[in-house]
C-alpha cells in the first residue's frame, strides 16, 4: 500500500511497543473478542461459498436441465428419486434450495459489496472535499446530504427503481444514491479535524496539488472511522437489496438473490411449505448479524475514545 | 424569525421543484413519454392526437411548465388501470396507511418507552440485558424477513390472526377504518406489530439513555433529598426532561413509518399507498407512480418543515443558529 508511507511520517510518538505495528495491534485487538471472530469467520465462509458457488453447489439452479418438476417442494433432508439428497428441500420448480442460496449469495454480496465501495468512493471524495476545503461547497454539500438523510433510505431507492427500472445494475446505483451522504458526513466530520493538523500544513507549504493532499494525505488520516461506516454499509446494503427484491422491483428473476428467493418461497408459505422462505432468509439473516458484529467490533477498536 | 421561517418556506418549495423535476425527466427522458402516457391499447391515429394533444411536440421545458400547471390544479393523468384520476387513488389509499403508521407509532412508544424506562433504571438487571440485546435484533433485522416469521407462526402455524387484507371496515369521518371493529383490529395487529418493531427498538434505546444521563443530574438528586416518593420522582420529573427529544423522534419517524409501510403493506396485503405503488411498478401504470411520488414527496417536506418549526418554537438556541 502506497497510502501507508504518508501515514507513518505523520504517526507522532506511538503508543504502541516498537516490535508491534499499529496493524498488528489492531488484528491482537479485534481477535480478542470471540463474538467478532465469530463473526468474521462466517463472514469469511460465506464469501467464500459466494464466489466457489459454481463448484460448490451441488446443482446448477439455473440449468433448466438439471432440475426434476418431480422433484418440487420436497422437505429439507427428503431424497429424490436417483437418490441424491436435498439437506435444505427444494422449491416448486424442483430447485435444491441450497444451491440456490449458494448462487443468491453470490448476487447479494456482490450487489452488497459494490454499491457500498462505489458509494464510498463518490461519498468520501465528497466529504473530503467538504470538509478540507469549506466555505460555500461545505454549506452546499451538507445542504444536500442533510436534505439527502432527511428522506427514508428505502423510499429514495423505490424513487430510482420506480424510474429507472429493474436490474442488478440499476439496483446497485440505486443502493449507492441511497449510501453516499452517509459516507460524505463521516469524512468530512474527521477531515475538518485532520485539516488542521501540521502534516497537512506542511503539505500545503509544499505546494503540492490539492487532489494529492486530499487523497494521499487526509484520506489515509480519515480512514477509521470510514472502515467502521464502511462495513455497517455493507450489511444495510445488503438487507436493502434483500428488501427490494422481495417487493419486486430489485434483481431480475433470472438472478435470484436471496431477497428473490425469500419472495418466490413466499407464495408457498400459505400452503406449509415454509422451508423455501425460511431457509434463504436465515442465510441472509445470519449474514447480515456477522457483518454488524465484525463492525461492532471494528468500531470499539478504532475508536480513539475507547483507548486506554 | 420571520424571515428564518421565509427562508425555511422557500428551501421547502425548492425541495418540491427538485423532486418534481427529477421524476418528470425520469419520465419524460428515460422513460419513452408516449409510452408512459397513452395506454398501449390505442391505434396510431389515436397516439397521434394524443400526442398533440399532450404538447409532446413542444421543447422539454415547455412540457415541464405544462406539468406543473396540472399538477398544481391536481391534475396528474389518469391510472390506466383504474381509470380515474391517479391523484385521487392515491389520496383514496391515504387513510389505510395511516391507520397502519399511526398503530405502529403508538405500539411502538407505548411498548418503546416503558421498557427502555426499565433498562435505564436498573442497567444492570438480566432483564434489562436481554431487552438490550433483543433491541439490536430489532434494528438488524429486516422488516419484510420479520413480517414472514409473522405469518409462518402466528397466521399458519396457529391459525390465530389472519394473514393479510384490511377486514371488516366501518365508515367513520368519511372514510372507512379497521381499527373500529374486531375483525378490523385482528388484522391490524400483525402488520402494525411488524411494522413498529423498528420503531420500538429506537424508542427504547432513546428512552434508556435519555433515563441514564438524567438520572445523575442535581433536580434529581434534590429531589430524592427533598423525600419524594421514587415514583413522583420517575414519573414527573424524570419523564418530564426525557420526553422532549422523544416526542421530537416520534414526530420525525412518522415519515419514515409511511416509507416503510410500503414493504409492510405488501406483505400483509394491506390496501394501503404503498401496496398501490408497488402493484404500480409491477403493470407501469406510470401516471400513478408519478403521483404517488409527488405526493410523498411533498408530505416529507411537510413533516420536515413542520419538525423544524417546532424546534425553533421550543428550542430557541436553533433560531439563533440558523440566523448566524
Amino acid at each position: 500500500m502506497t497510502v501507508s508511507a504518508d501515514t507513518t511520517v505523520v504517526a507522532p510518538e506511538p503508543a504502541v511497543p516498537p516490535a508491534e505495528t499499529t496493524f498488528q495491534l489492531l488484528m491482537r485487538e479485534f481477535l480478542s473478542s470471540r463474538l467478532a471472530i465469530l463473526g468474521l469467520v462466517v463472514v469469511v465462509i460465506f464469501a467464500l461459498a459466494a464466489i466457489l458457488a459454481p463448484w460448490l453447489a451441488p446443482q446448477n439452479p439455473y440449468d433448466l436441465a438439471q432440475l426434476n418438476i418431480m422433484d418440487s417442494k420436497m422437505p429439507p433432508g427428503s431424497e429424490s428419486m436417483e437418490g441424491y439428497r436435498y439437506w435444505l428441500g427444494t422449491d416448486g420448480q424442483g430447485r435444491d434450495m441450497l444451491s440456490g442460496i449458494l448462487y443468491g449469495l453470490r448476487i447479494s454480496l456482490i450487489v452488497g459489496a459494490g454499491s457500498a465501495v462505489l458509494a464510498c468512493m463518490f461519498g468520501a471524495s465528497l466529504g473530503l472535499l467538504a470538509g478540507y476545503v469549506g466555505g460555500r461547497i461545505d454549506a452546499f454539500i451538507m445542504r444536500v446530504v442533510d436534505l439527502h438523510l432527511s428522506f427514508p433510505t428505502v423510499l429514495i431507492a423505490l424513487m430510482i427503481l420506480a424510474v429507472l427500472g429493474t436490474g442488478i445494475m440499476n439496483v446497485v446505483i440505486a443502493i449507492m444514491v441511497v449510501e453516499w451522504a452517509y459516507y460524505a458526513r463521516t469524512v468530512r466530520a474527521t477531515a475538518m479535524v485532520e485539516r488542521e493538523k501540521e502534516y497537512v500544513q506542511a503539505a500545503e507549504c509544499l505546494v503540492l496539488p490539492r487532489r494529492r493532499i486530499l487523497f494521499r494525505h487526509l484520506l489515509p488520516n480519515c480512514m477509521p472511522p470510514l472502515i467502521v461506516i464502511a462495513t455497517m454499509q455493507v450489511a444495510r446494503a445488503i438487507s436493502l437489496e434483500a428488501t427490494l427484491s422481495f417487493l419486486g422491483i430489485g434483481v431480475p428473476i433470472t438472478e435470484p438473490s436471496l431477497g428473490l428467493l425469500i419472495a418466490n418461497g413466499y407464495e408457498h408459505v400459505l400452503t406449509g411449505e415454509y422451508w423455501i422462505s425460511i431457509t434463504p432468509g436465515v442465510a441472509l439473516l445470519v449474514l447480515i448479524v456477522a457483518i454488524n458484529l465484525v463492525g461492532d467490533r471494528l468500531r470499539e477498536i478504532l475508536n480513539p475514545r475507547n483507548r486506554t | 424569525m420571520t424571515s428564518w421561517l421565509l427562508r425555511r418556506l422557500m428551501q421547502a418549495l425548492m425541495v418540491v421543484t427538485v423532486v418534481s423535476m427529477i421524476v418528470f425527466a425520469g419520465v419524460n427522458v428515460i422513460g419513452d413519454p408516449v409510452e408512459i402516457l397513452i395506454s398501449p391499447e390505442a391505434t396510431q391515429i389515436e397516439r397521434e392526437q394524443i400526442i398533440t394533444r399532450l404538447g409532446l411536440d413542444q421543447p422539454i421545458w415547455k412540457q415541464y411548465l405544462a406539468f406543473v400547471g396540472n399538477a398544481l390544479q391536481g391534475n396528474l393523468g389518469n391510472s390506466f388501470v383504474y381509470n380515474e384520476p391517479a391523484l385521487d387513488l392515491v389520496f383514496s389509499r391515504l387513510p389505510a396507511t395511516l391507520e397502519l403508521a399511526f398503530c405502529a407509532m403508538l405500539l411502538g412508544s407505548l411498548i418503546g418507552i416503558p421498557l427502555g424506562l426499565f433498562c435505564g433504571l436498573y442497567p444492570d438487571s438480566k432483564l434489562s440485558r436481554l431487552i438490550m440485546a433483543g433491541s439490536i435484533l430489532g434494528f438488524s433485522l429486516p422488516t419484510f424477513w420479520v413480517g414472514i416469521i409473522f405469518i409462518i407462526v402466528f397466521s399458519v402455524h396457529f391459525g390465530w390472526l389472519p394473514s393479510g387484507g384490511r377486514g371488516e371496515t366501518v365508515e367513520f369521518l368519511g372514510t372507512r377504518w379497521s381499527f373500529l371493529t374486531l375483525d378490523g383490529l385482528q388484522h391490524l395487529i400483525l402488520p402494525a406489530i411488524n411494522l413498529a418493531l423498528f420503531k420500538i427498538s429506537m424508542i427504547l434505546r432513546l428512552t434508556r439513555a435519555g433515563t441514564r444521563e438524567t438520572l445523575s443530574m442535581d433536580f434529581i438528586k434534590f429531589a430524592r433529598a427533598k423525600g419524594l416518593k421514587p415514583r413522583r420522582i420517575i414519573g414527573v420529573h424524570l419523564m418530564k426532561s426525557i420526553m422532549i427529544p422523544i416526542v421530537t423522534v416520534v414526530g420525525l419517524e412518522f415519515g419514515s413509518v409511511i416509507a416503510f409501510a410500503v414493504v409492510t403493506e405488501s406483505i400483509f396485503a394491506w390496501p394501503g399507498m404503498g401496496k398501490l405503488i408497488i402493484d404500480s411498478i409491477y403493470v407501469l401504470d406510470r401516471p400513478v407512480i408519478v403521483a404517488y411520488l409527488i405526493m410523498i414527496a411533498v408530505l416529507f417536506v411537510v413533516i420536515n418543515l413542520l419538525v423544524d418549526v417546532l424546534y425553533a418554537t421550543l428550542d430557541p438556541r436553533v433560531r439563533v443558529g440558523g440566523a448566524a
